[in-house]
């Protein structure tokens, strides 16, 4: 019969990917320690090509870009770097609860620009009318709420209709941007700045800014950690994100979980925006948080929902941002060029991972079958 | 007329992993214008050697000949070449798409246009007798329509050998006798027509001639006019084998767990438990046997308060109160705070028992870990619970802190139940608690119930091998379709009576029952 | 003053129309692909570099330049910048099995930085006092009317009067839609998208499958930014300057129930509506910010009501999001 004339040279692919059963920890993160190894020569020679400096010349820059002239006693721009350090690391760590429960909250942007807008509207009203230490505290509760009613609305419609919280949180982030702007230009007077305002800033420790915010979110991350470790709440969220049927199994009511896990993301995202405004700019304009609510996503996803390994990524992050901005201002380039190799960097470590789950394996001969 | 063979099959082996044989030595012959029937119980093999036909699994050993020449099918679409069409268990359709649609998709030859397709696929519906509204989306569609849709778009690819892998499981009577009224009408237009299934009544009334697999091994073939039921029954769950599993006599025998006529309706309407009444008493293993998805698993979750009921009630009496509650719609935190002591370990292991990245620790608090006011969990008790199990359950670790998906399959479930009993359950319900388990780790599951049975836990165990069930348990409930088709002494039942109780239909569970 | 409205509109409406119709062709292989943003900048300025070239290459007199040659350059660079940008989404996604979302985010960022940058370098190449570049010639190609526009009055310029990207943008969506709705190609596209493990055993190779309509989606998606650059901002490239358009686009393929026939009617509706505040009388700036979230907030209803009404038609593609990798069925 002419339909039985088939080929008969269907053979096991040449290479073909199988899923690894489990790679031992130290192995997975030799892969990942490599690549950001890799990733780190990868910045400095495209560094070079494109500045046409040497090679050490250019990690001296990077270095001294980043950490000043510490060697000589000058911790300036090591505080610096450590409270852009802190500010990525506490939107990460505010979305790592979420993501543990495979929630896609992209909205740490919006949440935490209406922390530090409630942070700003507390400081410009009551600024004159309330003692220093109650407009603190004023200021602290305000932006939670601020961060957590942001944060808890898409979670509400994602418990009972079951709505898209991806696009529902990316939506919420422009509507935060258009009342920032309303706000700025009122207060601005037309402009698009607000003048640093001087009340209900947060002290400086020592001659240093930034020391408060920096203790503040080393606390959070010692408190998430502790909190997704070992407390109750913590654990029901690893069951929802691991599996609903076990949750409904055991008892957990999912929906109670899913939204007050949310209220606490959007409630840290609040914390940040007031970190921003009374800790750092006291001032506020749509690009406050400047797109560092996305790559906080990033963030507690390279950090595998461990808040320490988040302090490492963001450290490594925000090393190159500044290293590489000073490379590339030192050869009168544009700044974005730093944005270029994060975003290469975290690519080349989305893409080790698939070294650790997945082998990829040789065809032996060709006799062996399919499956 | 001689009679041509579609299909050969010899020597067919198919291993996964390195232990498990899914299927060995299979030899098996099919020819043009019959319908043969594949019989066999659950596990026994009879869909993976379907699925190396229709190229989802390729053989490690052995020959398919497709009309008398060697074939190699590698892949879904190599069947299709071959004509060969098979109707899965679940079917593989796009839900948002129309019937037509769905029944084109992959086709790579000719103009496309939807508009002559619809007017083949309607004359082929003509030709067999099927009721088909082409424009209709699967997801508006029932069961049967479904499978409608499965049917036409193998004929529509032109096939003359299918295979359909439990056609009846999920019909009614009536979809019944009118699917097998088109596959014979199928058969008379010269097609080869392969049926698995393990409904003895079906298999008689339908097939020419029925091949029988046990555990992977092919049996033999007989032809259904020379056969009867008994025969078949035989051929299908062996000889009686001696397992030797211990079995004392019940003591302090006393009502624990009443349900009462519940009946569970599931979303798309179809009803999954249909007045299921029965009581399991402590000190007492009661079986449940019956096919695999007769309600089995609803049966279970309705007690542990996961499924809705439409009617009836669960109640429990508690022997230390003497009071009696009822478990209906609540919650399985709520049944949990009334103090009812229910341990349950699930059919779905690693998906609902426990959570595969989770170490052993965090599993063993899966049950307990909200007990006191503490914010904090403490894990120094699970600890010590997941180093006793380990120990007296030989539980094959690295160490406690080990995720549970990189154990094997025994551990993995020596584990589950060793957290369930060291609740000191009052009721017990195991769900095939030795599926994919060695002989030692089975032994070692029924040595735990029989312990529980002494201490008057009254244990609900719901098997899938006969031979277990007849030698373990001291009650057997069988039900069939969502109903309860007899109750049997475990001392006394034979396989065979418990083989016949299974396969009875929805229409002989009303004539008996 | 309304036809000038509707116009401007249209205009504005264009960059999004692209986007979405290059994300609804993305999303129906299975793909989200958060990554648009980013790929429409990096379309803007490969189309920037690619005309920037030209022009040098031509001297200053505009006598010199090849009309066609002034189109078809950018047009080609921006094409195939943008389809590498799903090219490396694609090899991140469907070869090594990388989540979507982390993916998409991460090209965001660079797309925007590589936007950033070749724009702040050809500044810098210019010498230019203003943080811009301004390829006005170039754009004049772009941005030219049909001849007979201005002899139809207003019907002239409510149809006739847009740059020829716009009426391409339009045909590309026409064409999407027909594709998608009407072609055996877009039938074993979208059951790819909804349903991997069906397509797959129906003989359909997935992985080709996503792997184009991922990079063409791209290609389409990164012509927004060109059009951007070159009809509405008149051939001038600023940083930034193209904002957040690329996340509308993402909100218009929700708006637009995964239909680019409907993202047609929508992105010029949400070109009204980004615009609405300027055409409002007696509206303050203040407040005009406000009437800005119009686009969002239409946005998060309709995805709302789509999830309560639960029609499946309306719903994502039931796998929009997720790998597919075989052994796994």
């Amino acid at each position: 019969m002419a339909d039985t004339k088939i080929q008969k040279n269907h053979r096991e692919p040449f290479l073909r990917v199988v899923k690894r059963d489990d790679m031992a920890s130290w192995k997975a993160w030799l892969i990942r320690c490599a690549t950001i190894v890799i990733a780190f020569f990868l910045t400095g020679l495209l560094s070079m090509a494109i500045t046409q400096k040497g090679f050490a010349d250019t990690y001296d820059i990077m270095f001294t870009g980043v950490f000043g002239r510490l060697f000589e006693g000058h911790t300036t721009m090591l505080w610096k770097y450590l409270q852009e350090i802190a500010i990525l690391l506490a939107l990460a760590l505010a979305l790592t609860p979420a993501f543990k429960m495979k929630f896609w909250n992209c909205g740490a942007e919006g949440q935490a620009l209406m922390g530090g807008l409630a942070s700003i509207v507390c400081m410009i009203e009551l600024g004159d009318k309330l003692p220093y230490g109650a407009l603190i505290a004023v200021i602290a509760v305000t932006s939670i709420l601020a961060g957590a009613i942001w944060g808890v609305l898409p979670a509400i419609f994602k418990a009972v209709f079951n709505t898209n919280e991806t696009l529902f949180t990316l939506m919420m982030n422009y509507i935060a941007t258009q009342i920032i702007a309303y706000y700025v230009y009122i207060k601005g007077g037309g402009s698009n700045v607000i003048n640093p305002v001087d009340a209900g800033n947060f002290p400086s420790v020592g001659s240093n800014d930034y020391f408060v915010n920096i203790v503040i979110v080393a606390v959070i991350t010692v408190v998430m950690y502790i909190y997704l470790k070992y407390s109750k709440q913590g654990y029901e969220i690893s069951v929802v994100g691991e599996s609903q049927n076990t949750a409904r199994y055991i008892g957990i009511n999912v929906k109670k979980v899913i939204i007050r896990t949310m209220v606490i993301s959007g409630a840290l995202c609040g914390i940040t925006g007031m970190l921003l405004v009374a800790g750092k700019d006291h001032s506020i304009n749509i690009n406050s948080v400047g797109g560092q609510g996305f790559t906080a996503i990033l963030m507690s996803w390279l950090g595998q929902f461990n808040p320490f390994i988040m302090v490492v990524m963001t450290a490594i992050v925000v090393f190159l941002r500044l290293g590489v901005a000073k490379v590339a201002d030192t050869s009168l380039l544009n700044s974005s060029f730093s944005e270029i190799i994060v975003g290469i960097v975290i690519l080349m470590l989305v893409g080790c991972e698939f070294f650790i789950r997945y082998s990829v394996k040789f065809r032996h001969n060709a006799k062996e079958g399919e499956v | 007329m001689e009679k041509q063979p579609a299909i050969e099959l010899k020597n067919i082996t198919k291993r996964f992993g390195k232990t498990v044989i899914a299927n060995k030595n299979v030899n098996l012959t099919a020819y043009r214008g019959e319908i043969l029937s594949i019989l066999g119980e659950n596990g026994s093999g009879k869909t993976t050697l379907m699925n190396m036909i229709s190229g989802i699994y390729f053989p490690d050993e052995g020959q398919i000949f497709i009309n008398g020449e060697e074939a190699v099918i590698s892949s879904p679409k190599d069947a299709f070449d071959y004509k060969i069409g098979m109707i899965h268990q679940h079917f593989k359709l796009v839900d948002v798409f129309s019937a037509a649609e769905n029944i084109v998709l992959g086709i790579d030859e000719g103009k496309y246009n939807l508009k002559n397709s619809i007017g083949e696929i309607k004359k082929i519906s003509e030709q067999y007798g099927f009721d088909l509204d082409v424009e209709k989306k699967i997801y508006t569609m029932s069961v049967s329509e479904k499978q409608t849709v499965e049917i036409v778009k193998v004929l529509y690819r032109g096939a003359d050998i299918l295979i359909l892998d439990e056609p009846t499981a999920v019909l009614t009577p009536q979809e019944t006798e009118k699917l097998f009224s088109i596959l014979r009408s199928m058969r008379d237009d010269g097609k080869c027509i392969i049926i698995i299934t393990h409904k003895l009544h079906e298999v008689l009334s339908l097939s020419d001639r029925v091949s029988v697999l046990r555990k992977g091994e092919y049996v033999g073939t007989v032809n259904t006019a020379e056969t009867n039921e008994a025969e078949l029954t035989e051929m299908m769950v062996g000889k009686k084998v001696n397992l030797n599993i211990k079995r004392e006599e019940p003591k302090n025998v006393e009502d624990r767990l009443i349900v009462d006529n519940i009946t569970c309706v599931d979303r798309l309407g179809a009803t999954i438990l249909d007045k299921v009444s029965f009581t399991a008493k402590s000190g007492e293993i009661l079986g449940i046997a019956g096919i695999a998805g007769s309600g089995q698993r609803e049966l279970l979750e309705s007690i542990a308060g996961l499924q809705h009921l439409s009617s009836g009630e669960i109640l429990y009496l508690d022997a230390k109160t003497g009071k009696t509650e009822n478990l209906r719609d609540k919650t399985p935190m709520q049944i949990r705070n009334m103090g009812v002591r229910l341990s349950f370990v699930p059919e779905d292991r690693l998906g609902m028992g426990l959570v595969g990245n989770m170490d052993i620790i965090d599993n063993m608090m899966l049950r307990s870990y909200s007990r006191g006011h503490s914010m904090f969990l403490k894990r120094r008790k699970p600890k010590d619970l997941a180093m006793k199990i380990i120990h007296d359950l030989d539980v094959v670790t690295p160490n406690a802190f080990t995720p549970v998906r990189r154990l094997s399959g025994g551990n993995v479930q020596k584990v589950l139940v060793g957290r369930e009993i060291a609740a000191s359950p009052t009721v017990l319900m195991v769900a095939y608690p030795v599926r994919g388990l060695d002989i030692n780790s089975s032994y070692m599951i029924y040595n735990l119930l029989n312990e529980q049975k002494e201490k008057g836990v009254a244990i609900i165990f719901v098997g899938e091998d006969l031979d277990v069930l007849v030698e373990l348990c001291d009650r057997i409930m069988v039900i069939g379709s969502g109903r309860v088709t007899g109750i049997v002494d475990g001392r006394t039942a034979t396989k065979e009576e418990i083989g016949l109780l299974m396969t009875k239909s929805k229409q002989e569970g009303e004539d008996n029952g | 003053m309304i036809i000038q409205f509707i116009c401007r509109a249209i205009l504005l409406g264009v960059p999004l129309l692209y986007g979405s119709t290059g994300e609804i062709v993305t999303e129906k292989s299975g793909h989200l692909n958060l990554g648009i943003p980013g790929i429409m900048y990096v379309g803007a300025i490969s189309g920037v570099v690619g005309s920037f070239l030209y022009e040098n290459s031509c001297g200053n007199d505009i006598a010199n330049m090849n009309p066609l040659l002034a189109v078809l350059i950018p047009l080609l660079c921006t094409i195939v910048g943008s389809a590498v940008m799903g090219l490396i989404y694609c090899f991140l996604t469907v070869t090594l099995q990388a989540n979507q979302n982390v993916t998409g985010l991460a090209l965001t960022t660079l797309g925007i930085g590589l936007g950033n940058f070749l724009g702040a370098s050809l500044i810098n190449i210019t010498k230019s006092e203003l943080p811009s570049i301004a390829l006005t010639k170039t754009s004049s190609f772009f941005a030219a009317k049909l001849p007979f526009a201005d002899d139809l009055g207003f019907i002239g310029e409510l149809l006739f009067s847009h740059d020829f990207l716009t009426y391409f943008a339009v045909i590309i969506a026409l064409c999407a839609s027909f594709v998608l709705n009407k072609t055996r190609v877009g039938l074993n596209l979208r059951s790819v998208g909804e349903n991997p493990a069906t397509a797959d055993a129906a003989g359909i190779n997935v992985i080709k499958y996503r792997y184009v309509a991922t990079c063409i989606g791209s290609a389409i998606a990164g012509l927004g930014g060109l059009q951007y650059v070159m009809a509405y901002a008149s051939g001038v490239w600023s940083n930034n300057a193209f904002g957040d358009r690329g996340w509308m686009a993402i909100a218009l393929v929700i708006f637009a129930l995964w239909k680019p026939s409907v993202a047609i009617l929508g992105s010029f509706l949400f070109g009204a509506l980004c615009n609405a505040n300027n055409y409002i009388q007696g509206l303050g700036t203040e407040t005009q910010e406000l009437f800005k979230m119009l686009p969002y907030i239409v946005t998060i209803i309709v995805l709302i009501i789509t999830s309560m009404r639960k029609k499946r038609e309306h719903q994502p593609p039931e796998s929009l999001g997720l790998s597919y990798f075989r052994e796994e069925r």
